[in-house]
């Protein structure tokens, strides 16, 4: 075969920045035009991507055409229904922009606003509300998808291909756009509960008490203390009456700013022991041991490190994984054991995060099933990781438990067999609608997907 | 593709029997392995080597017949390879030391050296950096040697192939700029292998296993050129521009 030159070679990568290679990275304007380069794909193929925020290289693929979606963001409110449609290479930001000071929101946001629908719905992300509400494509009401033969279909939740959508990363087809309910909200603030937990134990066991007293929750684990202490932060939409008590003067204001970006290179040496120790122990300090009812608005309650652009170069220049597993409640040990396995083996995070999840939906590769999960940042190139995180995925996959696709960037292609137990319900859709494997990443080759 | 930890996933040696870059297998993070394809002329020897490989539980190992001389058979070979999945790690391993007082004395034993050593390189190097390209990753691995910095009259005829070698992997590294495909070339001192027993020990002299970890640590690092050892590149750097009528009387 021979090498057809590409229009525009571009290095992608993840937000983590580990892993790069180079496609054809084509903006994407109208459905019509992407059916063509699906129908003439190579054999390297086609992706979409949007805003990058998956951590590894599930948003890549070398050699292949990669459609940058984020071009194609056109959306519309119809607050009869309570429903935005979008296209897929809508940020989730820009809707929130708009939506919000009409007194609109999202059903589920993740940790960054910074992402598109057409990627919360590949990746079904989930939020600080999974426990009450379930990720995103319990949301979703309908799905435009251009298949693997270039036609497009149209699909809604009473379908097979629906939910091999909702999770499948991209692989099924290019998500063209979406319609998905949001939630009627009194004001843009969060009226926040914090409280601190002395050790792990004490954090787990006043999530497991409390949770389901508020719509959002999450905790923040101190990765450098043995303790494994932590903060919890739950919290519900303030009403206009919250607001007006606290002396709020515009309750759907909605702004949020930029308020920094970080360095754009920090030197490895800056990530040490010392900092992150540092850090840990002033963020545990900053909250409260107690508090209750504070009003936070929705960037500073969901979206923290959005404030921070490019804050994923703060690992420096060799760039950063992120571990997330997900385990069920008979399994919470491994919570304790997971801190304690990469506390030894010297990982140095700042951000290390606990959820509980609720029920599961239909998505076939959907991440979140009942229980725990923790997210653990984890500056590349520590010595003896790989061992240690295999025994981990070992551990995890006996409980029962996965990894999430979206953060991945190293599990071996047997745990994610053995962990999505619904992989060949999947693969049999998936090539009911992709005949051909049109649809590639990077992470999907590494993981035989 | 090598994951976030570094750990490739399918491995390529032109040369399956190269005991460096045999060493360079062993020494890789290998949790990840699934394909390490050895090419070679079929023998005993690339037989012991996938068997070497497959004791260490090492998945995947497999012979594949490759002729560095026959360059007319390099593209079918390569792309069948490349076709079944990516490549994350070709090392272009093969090449033969001759003997300079017969090849000077017959000089088709010269060609036969310039064949394997850059003829076939060039041949399999251009075929293996296409398919890289084209997959948008990968690195190719050229087992260069000091030999080629500055000829010497103890081996210039294997020197010679070298220092073409050398260059064309320059060359081909700055062509695959911006394609993701990368080229890290390296340059050996004298190593003690099956190519060198009959020869008189130099300064320097490593094992296999010390230009292996030189070059897994050069992969994991992103480099392009590395010596083995190390500090070879500061001599070879002083023996470059030592006067001429100096380096001739160097003892060889």
């Amino acid at each position: 075969m021979t090498a057809t030159p590409l229009s525009n070679p571009q290095p992608l990568s993840g937000w983590g920045r580990v892993m790069t290679s180079v496609a054809n990275f084509v903006p994407a304007h109208h459905a019509e035009e992407m059916s063509q380069y699906i129908r003439s794909a190579g054999s390297r193929g086609v992706l979409a991507r949007g805003l990058g925020r998956s951590y590894g290289d599930a948003a890549q693929s070398g050699g292949a055409t990669v459609f940058d979606m984020t071009t194609f963001n056109n959306f519309t409110l119809d607050p009869e229904t309570m429903t935005v449609t979008a296209d897929a290479g809508a940020s989730i930001d820009s809707i929130l922009r708009e939506i919000v000071p009409l007194g609109f929101f999202v059903p589920v946001t993740a940790g960054t606003r910074l992402i598109t629908v057409g990627g919360a719905i590949a990746a079904d992300i989930h939020g600080k509300n999974h426990h009450l509400d379930g990720s995103f494509g319990a949301h979703v009401l309908e799905i435009t998808l251009i298949d693997g033969l270039g036609d497009i279909r149209v699909l809604t939740p009473a379908s097979p291909e629906f939910w091999a959508t909702i999770g499948g990363m991209g692989l099924t087809g290019v998500i063209v756009s979406a319609t998905f309910t949001v939630i009627p909200i009194q004001s843009s603030y969060i009226s926040v509960d914090t409280e601190r937990g002395k050790d792990l134990n004490d954090v787990m066991s006043r999530m497991v008490e409390r949770d389901d007293e508020y719509k959002y929750s999450v905790a923040w684990i101190d990765s450098v203390a043995t303790s494994g202490r932590g903060v919890i932060t739950r919290g519900d939409h303030a009403s206009l009456e919250e607001c007006k008590l606290e002396g709020v003067a515009n309750p759907h204001d909605y702004d949020p700013k930029k308020i920094a970006t970080a360095p754009g290179l920090v030197p490895s040496g800056l990530l040490n022991r010392w900092s992150v120790r540092a850090f840990n122990e002033a963020w545990f300090r900053k909250h409260p041991a107690h508090r209750e009812g504070e009003l936070q608005g929705i960037g500073g309650f969901f979206h923290p490190l959005d404030g921070v652009q490019e804050w994923n170069r703060i690992y420096g220049p060799k760039g950063f994984l992120q571990y997330q597993f997900q385990v069920p409640d008979s399994a919470g040990y491994l919570v304790e054991l997971a801190l304690r396995k990469l506390r030894e083996v010297g990982t140095l995070s700042f951000l290390t995060v606990l959820k509980r999840f609720g029920p599961s939906n239909e998505g076939m590769l959907s991440f979140p099933q009942p229980g725990w999960t923790l997210a653990v940042d984890i500056p590349a190139g520590i010595p003896a990781l790989g061992r240690t995180l295999d025994e981990l995925d070992a551990l995890v996959a006996a409980e029962g438990g996965r990894l999430y696709l979206a953060k991945d960037s190293r599990q071996s292609p047997s745990m994610f067999a053995r962990t999505y137990p619904r992989l060949d319900e999947w693969r049999e859709i998936r090539d009911r609608l992709d005949p051909n494997h049109v649809f590639v990443s990077d992470q999907s080759r590494r993981l035989a997907i | 593709m090598i994951d976030a930890l570094g750990e490739p996933q399918t491995v390529l040696v032109l040369g399956g029997t190269s005991e460096i870059a045999l060493a360079t297998i062993k020494q890789m993070p290998r949790q990840r392995l699934r394909r390490v394809l050895l090419a070679g002329r079929p023998s005993p020897a690339l037989d012991i080597a996938v068997s070497q490989l497959q004791a260490l539980n090492i998945a995947g190992v497999e012979s594949i017949e490759f002729d560095a001389k026959n360059t007319d058979s390099h593209g079918a070979i390569i792309d069948a390879a490349f076709d079944v999945s990516d490549i994350d790690v070709v090392i272009l391993a093969f090449g033969v030391l001759g003997d300079q007082l017969s090849a000077e004395a017959d000089p088709s034993q010269a060609v036969e050296i310039a064949t394997v050593n850059y003829t076939g390189a060039v041949s399999a190097g251009l075929h293996v950096a296409r398919r890289l390209k084209n997959q948008g990753h990968g690195t190719l691995v050229v087992l260069s040697s000091v030999a080629g910095d500055r000829a010497r009259r103890s081996n210039f005829v294997y020197g010679s192939t070298k220092a073409g070698l050398d260059a064309f992997a320059q060359g081909l590294d700055a062509a695959l700029a911006g394609t993701g495909a990368h080229v890290l070339i390296v340059r050996p001192g004298m190593v003690r292998t099956k190519m060198t027993t009959h020869l008189p020990e130099a300064p320097m002299t490593t094992d296999p296993e010390d230009v292996a970890k030189v070059i897994v640590t050069a992969l994991r690092k992103g480099k392009s050129t590395v010596y083995a050892p190390g500090p070879l590149r500061f001599v070879m750097a002083g023996l470059k521009v030592l006067p001429k009528q100096v380096f001739r009387k160097l003892p060889s």
